[in-house]
């Protein structure tokens, strides 16, 4: 009976074992994977600068979606290999990704709410 | 052996095989999004709604209360023109601050989940850097330390030039919100500074990796939401 919790609790850590490996789980990166996402997050952040002096570039229409697109890379290389939302269980990603979506999903509301936002028509 | 959920099976069982305080973290993370998204969301709202300045992007004259996007306003007074209050070359310079101490922060992680692997990380000066946890957990706390010293540069500067959090809606909602993450970051800097009292008192090893594990998780998200804050507070006009 006393042997009874410790072989309940090994049994457990294996089921657990078993769970998260059902999860998909990889090892992390190395140097040599982060020192390459430095270097692109870098780069990126330097086109970011670079386009907000350029007058011709601020006026066009491209401005906006092009620093938008910019950041989004950003924050996606961000999360998926310095977070390692790329290589960890998926349950870490629903909970990232879920609220992240209602977020995003608010924000673009808003926009619309208070007019910042306008769909054009005709 | 990464920190995953393989790493920590010595945690209390659970139903999902995984750690109950890296769940926690992420959750905590998913609830994060959402205070910096109604945060940024009062930003975009009342941006380009404020009746004085200083203003972010545009020449302000305090006397006639006209505005220039191009340069300084003709016929203004010298000690009435105000100069767009946003210092983008300052604040590029924190952002690739943060933004290194993100990769400090993952290389710190790599050195605790591979202590017990002498030479993982090659031969050399370089490989013996590489495998410091004390070096790369003393530099990730000195850069978030860095990047608060431009924040308070900043705001310093801001109030000098006359945007206080009271004077119009642009500074209520820039200072809420930049505000809100450098206090998230000081606590990060915090967080960090015990991590490396532990690492110098007793060392940390892979066993204490999902400590450094949910700490990176915690600074990696206060450099997205800067990602965020950069693009849509400081470069669109």
């Amino acid at each position: 009976m006393a042997h009874e919790p410790a072989q309940q609790t090994s049994d457990s850590i294996a089921s657990a074992e078993a769970h998260a490996a059902e999860g998909i789980v990889h090892e992390h990166p190395q140097w040599g994977t982060y020192k390459w996402v430095a270097l692109i997050l870098t780069v990126i952040t330097i086109v970011e600068v670079w386009v907000y002096y350029i007058p011709a570039f601020v006026a066009s229409r491209l401005f906006v979606p092009a620093l938008l697109t910019m950041s989004a890379v950003k924050f996606a290389i961000v999360v998926l290999f310095y977070m390692h939302l790329k290589y960890d269980h998926k349950l870490f990603r629903a909970l990232f990704t879920g609220p992240l979506i209602i977020a995003m999903t608010t924000i673009v509301a808003l926009m619309f709410l208070f007019a910042k936002l306008v769909i054009r028509t005709g | 052996m990464s920190t995953s959920a393989i790493a920590h099976a010595g945690h209390t069982p659970t139903t999902t095989g995984l750690d109950h305080r890296k769940i926690a973290i992420w959750a905590f993370i998913g609830s994060e999004c959402m205070l910096f998204a109604s945060l940024i969301s009062t930003y975009l709202i009342y941006k380009g709604r404020s009746r004085v300045g200083p203003f972010p992007h545009e020449w302000w004259c305090q006397t006639t209360n006209a505005t220039s996007a191009t340069g300084p306003i003709a016929g203004c007074p010298a000690g009435a023109l105000f100069k767009p209050i946003l210092n983008i070359p300052v604040t590029s310079q924190s952002t690739f601050v943060l933004l290194m101490s993100s990769l400090a922060m993952v290389l710190a992680l790599a050195a605790v989940e591979n202590k017990d692997k002498p030479g993982w990380a090659g031969p050399g000066f370089g490989g013996r850097i590489l495998e410091s946890s004390k070096l790369w957990l003393l530099a990730t706390a000195l850069l978030g330390a860095g990047f608060l010293c431009y924040q308070a540069y900043e705001f310093t500067s801001f109030v000098h030039e006359g945007l206080t959090i009271r004077t119009n809606l642009f500074g209520s909602s820039f200072f809420t919100l930049t505000g809100f993450h450098g206090a998230h970051v000081t606590a990060g800097v915090l967080w960090l500074l015990t991590l490396l009292a532990i690492d110098v008192k007793r060392g940390l090893g892979p066993r204490d990796a999902l400590l450094v594990d949910i700490s990176a998780l915690y600074w990696h998200f206060v450099d997205v939401v800067w990602i965020a804050i950069f693009t849509l507070v400081y470069l669109i006009r």
